[in-house]
């Protein structure tokens, strides 16, 4: 999100201040240690890890913008710092964390920011959200108050766009044909933008939808719910 | 070539076949459907998958002692039990008892054991002739190919295919009613049954309880295979297992509703020993084997132990986008999809098959439709991190180890991203090269546009007003 996405995060922050939080980003926080740890090399997500594991140590909640980098905070850090001094930090960190849209509507009990977004927008659910997380409603929540905005499902919204990190570059084949299927589907419901809670997902789908011309555009949920006037 | 190249190999043919894809949609579409409006029927259905689960958790974790309860009830009322401990040891015993009757001729209900022994090619070796009486099995015998899903062996075919492969192999005119051409295969099974020496079944649950293993089915082809032979043959993994007779009550409905969208499947058939002295009809004799097969070993992995509570409904290949993309052949194993890749490493080696535990996404599909929750995307995430520990790819661990003094040094990191963000147009401009270093990613997809300010540029930038640190 800092290299790639930055207006996702900047909409993140500006979101969070409007709502009166003080919001720090410490600069350990670079990478959270999944590519390594869902390729099995725990030792070297371990040191990717770490650093962010102690930087986070004073934070009240630690509030994601990526459904996939949350659940590694929130499911795995515990694991994967299992049998180590860390164990205890990392289950306080997992206890503290959230994904960007659960904080603001199971959290904060925010619903509705007031953004206006007069567009037809279809939502694309990340595996580890839906799943790992359980986060089905809360983005949906969010989008349904935003004015202007007409949601159209899906058929596929629950089926993986194919990305999986290092599987997208492993096994290009097959992750291809599964965004696809995910494209195909979106496309089908007339939409205008894709919106997910995780920009991963969104860069793949989006390299997808552009090499293949197609005019579906995919955005973060977070830049929709930023659309407001401002002052 | 190894078996991770020619995975990879089939998968890109498979995979851009988009015929293929449209065969498994359209009949995964059906299933889903159906499989829907049976779960709709219960009215916990989340309760149910936890009973089984806990039921299938009692069952593996007291293996030794329910399996000798059924060992010696089949016993007593006259069943020979014969135990395999790995796939030679159970064609050894099989094709002994074969050989002991003299027999010519085997037919055979469908049994995902046998494919994992290799059963019917030891047969015919030994000069027997071997009839698969399921319809999808048998589809798939004529063709020559191993089943393409574990519970649909024919689904990757049309009717047009069918009816060509019945023509030219059974002699039959052609036609696209679906229920001529079962007419057709029953026609030719119906004197198979008859002539045959041997009856081989799988099963489906064997009832510590009452010594009595259940089989279901849709076409009544396992209770003629099981009926008519005089000798009777059934191979079970001893991970079938199931404590009581009353479980079925749970076992049959949830296997229906998951396997084929059912409410009960059309036969369920339980079996409780050869014919006994008064009845009419049953074998003369009848044998189970029971096979281990490295499943003790996959008992003695606490992490996965869990995989043993599979009741080979294919649920988890039904929901799989890996699997609905690459086709049931392409994974090169007896079982494919989620389950198989969990645990085709635990049977046939993890440094072989580990690409399969790789060749997932890890959308977790296939464990949120599990009926017995068994923790399939994480043990693949398990897998992967036991072959790596064990075997460490040079490249990828020097690879991980880079990034991460990377993430540790801000300034690095910046650094890089600066770089990348410059030579943007030209990477950009030379995406569709084949050369392009990133090629994996850039011979489909567009890359990435870097865009000029990063957020920590901003976090930075911004107007000290609005900072809060």
């Amino acid at each position: 999100m800092d290299a790639l996405y930055p207006r996702a995060a900047i909409s993140m922050v500006e979101i969070l201040e409007r709502l009166g939080h003080r919001v720090l980003c410490p600069d350990a926080l670079v990478c959270c240690g999944q590519p390594a740890f869902n390729s099995g090399y725990w030792d070297q997500a371990r040191a990717v890890a770490q650093p962010v594991l102690e930087s986070l140590q004073d934070a009240e909640a630690i509030v994601i913008g990526s459904g996939s980098c949350g659940a590694m905070l929130k499911i795995f850090y515990p694991q994967l710092f299992d049998k180590t001094p860390q164990k205890e930090m990392a289950c306080g960190v997992a206890a503290r964390t959230w994904e960007f849209s659960s904080f603001l509507v199971d959290k904060l009990g925010v619903t509705d920011l007031g953004a206006a977004f007069p567009h037809r927008v279809t939502f694309h659910d990340g595996c580890h959200g839906l799943r790992e997380l359980g986060l089905k409603q809360p983005p949906r929540t969010l989008l349904r108050s935003v004015q202007g905005l007409e949601l159209l499902e899906m058929k596929e919204a629950e089926t993986c766009c194919g990305f999986g990190g290092a599987f997208s570059a492993k096994f290009p084949m097959i992750s291809s044909a599964m965004g696809d299927v995910k494209c195909h589907s979106a496309l089908e419901t007339g939409a205008e933008y894709m919106v997910s809670n995780d920009s991963s997902c969104l860069m793949h789908l989006q390299g997808l939808l552009s090499r293949q011309g197609k005019s579906l555009k995919t955005m973060h949920l977070a830049e929709v719910l930023n659309c407001v006037k401002k002052n | 070539m190894s078996f991770a190249s020619e995975f990879r190999n089939r998968a890109r043919v498979v995979a851009s076949n988009l015929r293929h894809r449209q065969i498994i949609r359209t009949a995964l579409g059906n299933y889903e459907t159906a499989r829907d409006r049976r779960k709709a029927t219960y009215q916990d259905w989340q309760g149910a998958r936890q009973l089984a689960a806990e039921t299938k958790w009692e069952a593996i974790n007291h293996l030794d002692h329910y399996l000798l309860d059924f060992s010696t009830r089949l016993e007593a009322r006259g069943t020979k039990v014969h135990w395999a401990s790995n796939a030679s040891q159970a064609r050894e015993i099989i094709l002994a008892i074969v050989q002991e009757k003299q027999a010519r001729s085997v037919i055979k209900s469908k049994a995902m054991t046998a494919e994992e022994i290799h059963l019917n090619e030891a047969l015919e070796k030994a000069g027997l002739k071997v009839v698969e009486s399921d319809l999808g099995e048998l589809i798939v015998q004529l063709r020559r190919e191993t089943p393409y899903h574990i519970v649909f062996p024919s689904m990757h075919l049309t009717r047009e295919e069918i009816s060509a492969l019945f023509e030219k192999e059974l002699g039959s005119a052609p036609t696209l009613d679906p229920e001529e051409l079962t007419m057709i295969a029953r026609r030719v099974l119906r004197g198979k049954y008859l002539t045959a020496d041997i009856g081989i079944t799988g099963g489906n649950f064997a009832v510590a309880e009452t010594g009595m293993v259940s089989i279901t089915e849709n076409e009544g082809n396992a209770r003629l295979t099981a009926a008519l032979p005089k000798t009777m043959i059934t191979l079970l993994g001893i991970e079938k297992i199931i404590p009581r007779l009353d479980d079925l009550a749970l076992f049959l409905p949830m296997l229906a509703t998951m396997g084929a969208g059912q409410a009960l499947t059309g036969y369920n058939t339980l079996y409780g020993g050869p014919r006994q002295p008064g009845e009419l009809d049953g074998p003369e004799e009848w044998h189970v084997v029971l096979l281990d097969n490295h499943r003790t070993e996959l008992l003695a992995d606490g992490e996965q132990r869990d995989a043993l509570h599979c009741i080979r409904c294919g649920a988890c290949l039904n929901v799989c986008p890996i699997f609905r993309n690459v086709g049931g052949h392409t994974y090169g194993t007896t079982y494919s999809g989620p389950i198989g890749s969990v645990i085709t490493p635990h049977l046939r080696g993890l440094q072989d098959w580990k690409h399969l535990s790789g060749a997932s996404s890890l959308c977790g599909a296939c464990t949120e439709t599990c009926p017995v929750k068994i923790d399939l995307h994480h043990h693949l995430l398990q897998n992967r991190r036991n072959a790596a520990q064990e075997r460490p790819d040079n490249l990828e661990e020097a690879a991980f180890g880079v990034f991460g003094w990377l993430t540790r040094r801000p300034a690095a990191w910046k650094t890089v991203r600066f770089i990348l963000q410059k030579i943007q147009p030209l990477t950009r401009q030379f995406q569709k090269k084949p050369w392009h270093p990133a090629k994996p990613w850039t011979q489909t997809r567009d890359l990435p546009v870097i865009p000029s300010e990063s957020f920590r540029d901003w976090w930075k930038n911004r107007p000290k007003t609005s900072k809060h640190d």
